[in-house]
């Protein structure tokens, strides 16, 4: 059935934090790495790889891009890791005409049974995060599956029962958790950091949360005036030197 | 949105097919014996060329008939079950006329309601989608089926029908030109929203995340179409409206002027087709500056 549940009795997630994300991208090789010798479904392929054209599925992508403050202040940039957020309402479930996608009632997490998926692509159309790439060699539907051959697999010790992504974050920016239960630690870091949800306007209610960049600290307009060329009525030493050379 | 061959081929081949199916469910025309055998034969070649073509696209045809299990929830689905339906209830309509020479006025128009509602379905896959703004308006479903309307009266030989087919499509694709072109600022999402970033400041992609296309940007950030627009539209907009109605509405309906004044239309209705696919923006592409 590709109708969505209509609660989860929990909502698995991640929160990306921001703040703390260097872009060095090692959540994007061991999802590559974690998906690629799974045991469930096809690997993620790579076309081309060494040639002059490669092309490669792959559940998550870090863009970098560079925000200027509407106040004027200095611009930033902030790494920003993309993959599926586990939508309460998925679009990309819905639309599948096969019963291929669907979305876990006990834990929320979406998935695609790759032995019903016909590879049309309309789930990848459905969404607006770009969370899902058709693997160009097996012909099926890939997506983040929250590591769901790790989270619940008993023959691994505790620490690795966790998402590769998050495990493998040298910068501990990334948070797996039940986003459902707001005693989580997971829903305490949203709720101190104020978590953000991605293109909520597109109604998807997305259950992964991304912490936004905290607040950089602000030198004194004052200084930065005293420093700038051409400045009106510089003080302290540069004052100085400013009326001693105008005294000349 | 990339504008894959085969299903610019299928929406607009299967499209005008059913639309001529309906009208001879309706009766308009109702030909018996050998004349509804190339009737019935135009109707069922062109409905299900395009659905095969539709077949193409599929990246793992062998589950293609589990298409026909998610009706309750999917257009997709709902397209794929509904198509095979008003195929099947067609045809005892087509066999009365071609080897009994029998009409039966009100499976025809059962049948002729199952054609429309096919167009329909088909343009929902498209209308339904928030993500991609152009498309996700009451105007898409309604300029398939003027689009299924006028090819099938053309198809038909009804003047009267086609001329009025012909003015309603103008219009209504002229319409969804103009409200299509400012659907994406309408709908809200920009990058702010994307990386809900926004809410610092201005938001600019600095590194895309890899150097290389991959499947989201081939299928989703189509960008070739966008600049020969509005050479396009008028070309699409004088192929599939304006000459067919000059050479409908001078020449009469005779087998000679109706093959030309079809494939005219035909090919205009594959021009804007592929517009539709070209100049649709999908909101992914905000993640990567376009």
């Amino acid at each position: 059935m590709t109708s969505l549940p209509t609660t989860t009795e929990r909502k698995l997630g991640l929160v990306i934090d921001l703040d703390t994300c260097v872009g060095c991208h090692a959540c994007v090789v061991a999802c590559k790495g974690w998906n690629t010798v799974a045991d469930d479904g096809a690997p993620l392929s790579d076309v081309d790889a060494y040639g002059p054209d490669p092309v490669g599925t792959f559940l998550n992508r870090v863009h970098s891009f560079e925000v200027t403050p509407d106040d004027g202040g200095a611009a930033r940039v902030v790494h920003f890791p993309r993959s599926c957020l586990h939508c309460e309402d998925a679009p990309c479930v819905t639309v599948c005409p096969t019963g291929a996608s669907f979305k876990r009632a006990e834990d929320g997490i979406v998935l695609v049974n790759e032995d019903d998926c016909m590879g049309c692509g309309l789930c990848a159309w459905a969404c607006p995060y770009g969370a899902r790439e058709l693997d160009l060699a097996a012909g099926v539907m890939k997506k983040c599956t929250l590591c769901v051959d790790r989270i619940y697999n008993e023959n691994l010790p505790d620490a690795d029962r966790v998402p590769a992504c998050v495990r493998t974050c040298p910068a501990g920016a990334r948070h797996f958790g039940d986003l459902g239960d707001p005693e989580s630690e997971v829903s305490r870091l949203v709720a101190a950091r104020d978590g953000m949800a991605l293109m909520p306007e597109c109604g998807t209610k997305p259950v992964n949360r991304y912490l936004p960049p905290r607040p950089r600290d602000v030198t004194s307009d004052e200084r930065l005036d005293d420093a700038a060329e051409g400045s009106d009525r510089p003080s302290g030493f540069l004052g100085w030197l400013d009326r001693m050379l105008e005294a000349l | 949105m990339h504008p894959a061959a085969s299903v610019i081929v299928f929406t607009t081949l299967s499209g005008a097919g059913f639309g001529l199916l309906a009208f001879l469910g309706i009766g308009e025309p109702a030909p018996t014996g050998l004349r509804a055998f190339w009737f019935y034969l135009l109707g069922y070649g062109l409905a299900v060329a395009g659905l095969l073509a539709s077949t193409l696209h599929l990246a793992n045809p062998r589950n293609a008939i589990k298409a026909f299990r998610e009706w309750r929830s999917s257009w997709l689905s709902r397209e794929a079950v509904l198509s095979v339906t008003a195929l099947i209830a067609v045809a005892p309509v087509a066999f009365g006329r071609v080897f009994l020479g029998q009409d039966w006025p009100v499976l025809g128009v059962i049948g002729a309601a199952l054609c429309l509602l096919v167009v329909f379905s088909t343009s929902m896959i498209y209308a339904q989608l928030r993500t991609v703004p152009r498309w996700n308006t009451p105007l898409t479903p309604v300029v398939f089926l003027a689009f299924a309307l006028a090819g099938g009266a053309i198809l038909a030989g009804r003047l009267q029908a086609a001329l009025a087919a012909l003015a309603v499509l103008g219009c209504v694709q002229l319409a969804a030109w103009i409200v299509g072109d400012r659907r994406f600022a309408q709908a809200g999402s920009d990058a702010g929203t994307a990386t809900g970033l926004g809410r610092i400041g201005r938001v600019r992609l600095l590194e895309p995340p890899h150097a290389g296309r991959n499947y989201v940007l081939d299928e989703m950030a189509f960008r070739v179409g966008r600049r020969h627009a509005a050479k396009l539209r008028i070309l699409s907009l004088v192929g599939a409206v304006v000459l067919p109605g000059i050479l409908l509405a001078t020449l009469g309906t005779g087998v000679v002027v109706t093959a030309v004044a079809a494939i005219l239309h035909l090919a205009g209705a594959l021009a804007s087709r592929w517009l539709f696919f070209a100049e649709a923006r999908h909101v992914v592409g905000l993640y990567y500056g376009r």
